[in-house]
């Protein structure tokens, strides 16, 4: 055990290092409490700009606490309460000056289950656009749209029923729907959380390639129960468990020689 | 034998078959070394339920169908020239029965045998002052028919119920003893006594359905006859409403469904903005422990008797309406107006309204509300674009829930708004509505022949459709949102 610790200690004094030169979020000494219970305990990280970060680690484990985080989305439940800094392009988002609400058009998010609004596929996409006021007339409007579409790989699909409505789409169209919703904010980093879990293979292959494209364009963070996924689409993994960061590593050396042996044992199927 | 009684020795069969059906299941079944199919008590149960059930429905049908019979022979006794200038058969009959029950009490009273009857018949002029004795007042002599007729419907009465009391026990024994001779091992006890109680399931369901079904017959047909005497076209198209005892009213409903509509309305205007600002409020703002004080507070509302805001309306609000604002504008001066009325009346369906939006809201996903928190949206750009669209049709049921309440509303209209049916746009003025002129149409001495009592049926009708209406609307619209999520 005391191993392991410090072994942790020593990944996240060399990510933090590596920081220095390049890093689009940090997170410094980050704790999160529901209530009385300790979620996350003392989470350091460096995530790269333009590159896939994927969190794994088993149930219950913190990864989708912390990212909630990163676009302070844990503000909305009432019970939780988030210590330390999380840095964005050096600025500290918990800082009282933030408004989270403009924090949360920068940094997008994807959820586990597809949940378009009511409205039609066309409203779906120009839902954030309007209420950011990015488009003046209605033709920049739909060309944010039709471009979000595109990038989210949906346009051939939808092109020519885009007054319909978007809960009546498939579950992958739902989802890639959910990206294009996202993507047409042009936010910097986008977090999805477990996007694929309710998805079927095809589906979820269409959004994996997805992910492939959009990380040229943004810094995308992806929490997944897949370990495959996590290998497939990732550049970095960063391993949690029962509220720690045990690792992260580059993606290739965490699946194939990690450092410590709780990873090495959740990623043999061993727990979690 | 009284209903009481023969129902009581039912019972006592019935529980009696319980017991000995219990019994003799497990002495057949171990006499014959085979295994019992149900447990014993169903087989107990099984006689108890052929005791009970079928007589009991008996005694139901005969106790509905043997008034019929003997008013049916007894009127056929009744000639003519018994029934006097301008009076109806009804009435004879209904002196026919107070001379039977006389002569029940008088037999009573005195002790004495059926003799007795005779001796009053040899001498028919007694007869009113023995009634009178035991407080039947009788109004002028009896004919003769009409006495022979209250003979005859009290001894049939009497047999009738003897032979009630017979049938019944009688089925009971028969078929709890059938029954009971026919257990063996290989009954299938459970089953039976099972699809029997299941049939006493939708028999009692279908006591609700057809008492709603038989409500709207009588609704029907009444105002089928009131059509007959007025018609139709006066009472849907005329702008009078002018009910005279004398006859040569004018019965046009338009001015009630005006001020109907109109005092909904203005209910309707106070009710869905408040309402719905306190749904979105305690669903979307309020912490936990203040919701779960603030709703029961605010659902009370809908629990105050509605005279208790008639008089709110009549003591309060219609002055401080009058004084304040028709007086001073003027635009009236009647302490009674649509606006009163509706204002309390709103204030009334305000929880209708906040309740059931603010159950529909929060049966909104909150998947939906992160969705739009992720993107950006504030709070109330959320509730505006998100959670409201997704909850109108739900909420859209919810105030046409409200409406047919408003609709149905008297009590308050009566003190509120005055019984003046009228035609007019100023709120100001007393007006009234449809329910309001069904009870004033249909209270004090008046006989259900006429065209200004018959009116009140044809006015029912009219407003159940509507509310019906509404209610299918509003229920299909509340279901169609719910498949949405599901």
């Amino acid at each position: 055990m005391m191993n392991n610790i410090s072994t942790t200690m020593n990944t996240t004094t060399t990510t933090k290092a590596a920081a220095m030169i390049d890093s689009k979020i940090s997170a410094r000494n980050v704790q999160v409490f529901y209530g009385e219970k300790h979620a996350i305990r003392d989470v350091n990280i460096e995530i790269r700009p333009r590159s896939v970060t994927a969190f794994i680690g088993p149930s219950g484990c913190g990864k989708s606490t912390f990212l909630r985080c990163i676009n302070r989305m844990n503000d909305t439940i009432d019970s939780c309460r988030v210590e330390g800094n999380i840095l964005i392009d050096n600025e500290n988002i918990y800082d009282p000056k933030v408004d989270p609400v403009q924090l949360r058009a920068k940094v997008g998010m994807v959820f586990q289950k597809p949940n378009p609004f009511p409205k039609s596929i066309y409203e779906n996409v120009a839902y954030g656009p309007r209420i950011h006021g990015l488009a003046r007339k209605k033709s920049d409007l739909d060309d944010i749209v039709a471009s979000a579409l595109q990038k989210a790989g949906l346009w051939n699909e939808v092109k020519d029923r885009l007054q319909e409505s978007g809960t009546g789409l498939s579950g992958g169209q739902q989802q890639r729907l959910c990206i294009a919703r996202a993507v047409a904010v042009s936010p910097e980093i986008i977090l999805m959380d477990e996007p694929c879990s309710a998805l079927d293979p095809i589906a979820t292959a269409k959004v994996e390639e997805l992910i492939h494209e959009l990380r040229t364009n943004f810094t995308i963070v992806i929490v997944t129960h897949s370990m495959q996924q996590a290998a497939r689409v990732s550049q970095r993994t960063a391993m949690f468990h029962l509220g720690l960061l045990v690792e992260e590593n580059d993606t290739d050396k965490m699946f194939t020689n990690p450092d410590d042996q709780r990873t090495q044992d959740y990623i043999m199927g061993r727990f979690g | 034998m009284s209903v009481g009684v023969i129902i009581l020795v039912v019972l006592v069969l019935a529980a009696l078959g319980y017991v000995f059906g219990r019994q003799r299941a497990m002495a057949v079944s171990q006499q014959s070394g085979i295994k019992l199919h149900s447990l014993p008590s169903y087989y107990g149960q099984m006689v108890g339920l052929f005791a009970a059930v079928p007589a009991l429905l008996a005694l139901v049908l005969w106790l509905l169908i043997q008034p019929v019979v003997i008013e049916r022979s007894v009127t056929a006794m009744i000639p003519d020239s018994a029934i006097p200038e301008g009076g109806a058969l009804s009435l004879v009959m209904s002196d026919v029965r107070r001379i039977a029950g006389g002569l029940d009490a008088v037999l009573a009273k005195g002790g004495v045998g059926e003799a007795e009857v005779d001796r009053i018949a040899a001498n028919p002029s007694d007869l009113r002052a023995r009634l009178a004795e035991v407080g039947v007042p009788l109004v002028g002599d009896v004919p003769v028919a009409v006495f022979e007729a209250a003979r005859a419907y009290r001894s049939m009465t009497q047999t009738g119920s003897i032979l009630m009391a017979a049938t019944v026990i009688a089925i009971a024994a028969v078929l709890a003893g059938l029954v009971y001779r026919r257990i063996e091992p290989h009954m299938r006890a459970r089953n039976v006594s099972e699809s029997f109680i299941k049939l006493l399931l939708i028999a009692s369901s279908l006591v609700a359905i057809l008492t709603t079904v038989g409500i709207i017959l009588s609704l029907v047909f009444e105002t089928i006859s009131f059509f007959k005497i007025y018609p139709a076209q006066d009472f849907f198209f005329s702008t009078v409403w002018n009910p005279q005892f004398r006859g040569g009213s004018d019965l046009g409903i338009l001015p009630l469904l005006w001020g109907t509509f109109y005092v909904s309305f203005i209910a309707l205007l106070v009710a869905v903005p408040i309402g719905l600002m306190i749904a979105i409020y305690l669903s979307e703002y309020a912490g936990k422990s203040l919701r779960s004080f603030a709703k029961p507070a605010i659902e009370m509302l809908a629990g105050i008797p509605t005279i208790v805001y008639g008089l709110f309306a009549l003591v309060t609000i219609g002055p401080f309406l009058r004084d304040y604002l028709a007086q001073p504008l003027g635009l009236g001066s009647s302490s009674s107006s649509v606006l009163t009325a509706g204002l309390v009346m709103g204030i009334m369906i305000i929880p209708f309204v906040s309740s059931l939006s603010d159950d529909i809201i929060n049966a909104v996903p909150q998947a939906l509300r992160d969705g739009s928190y992720g993107l950006g949206a504030t709070q109330s750009e959320t509730i505006r674009k998100v959670v409201m669209p997704a909850a109108l049709p739900g909420i859209v049921g919810a105030i046409l829930l409200a409406a047919s309440r408003a609709i149905g509303e008297t009590m308050i209209v009566v003190l509120g708004a005055g019984a003046a049916a009228k035609l007019d746009l100023n709120p100001f003025e007393a007006m009234t509505t449809v329910t309001v002129k069904i009870v004033s149409q249909l209270t004090g001495d008046t006989e259900f022949a006429s065209p200004e009592t018959l009116v009140a049926f044809a006015l029912g009708l009219t407003l159940f459709t509507f509310t019906l209406a509404l209610n299918v609307l509003a229920l299909y619209i509340v279901r169609k949102y719910r498949e949405q999520y599901e």
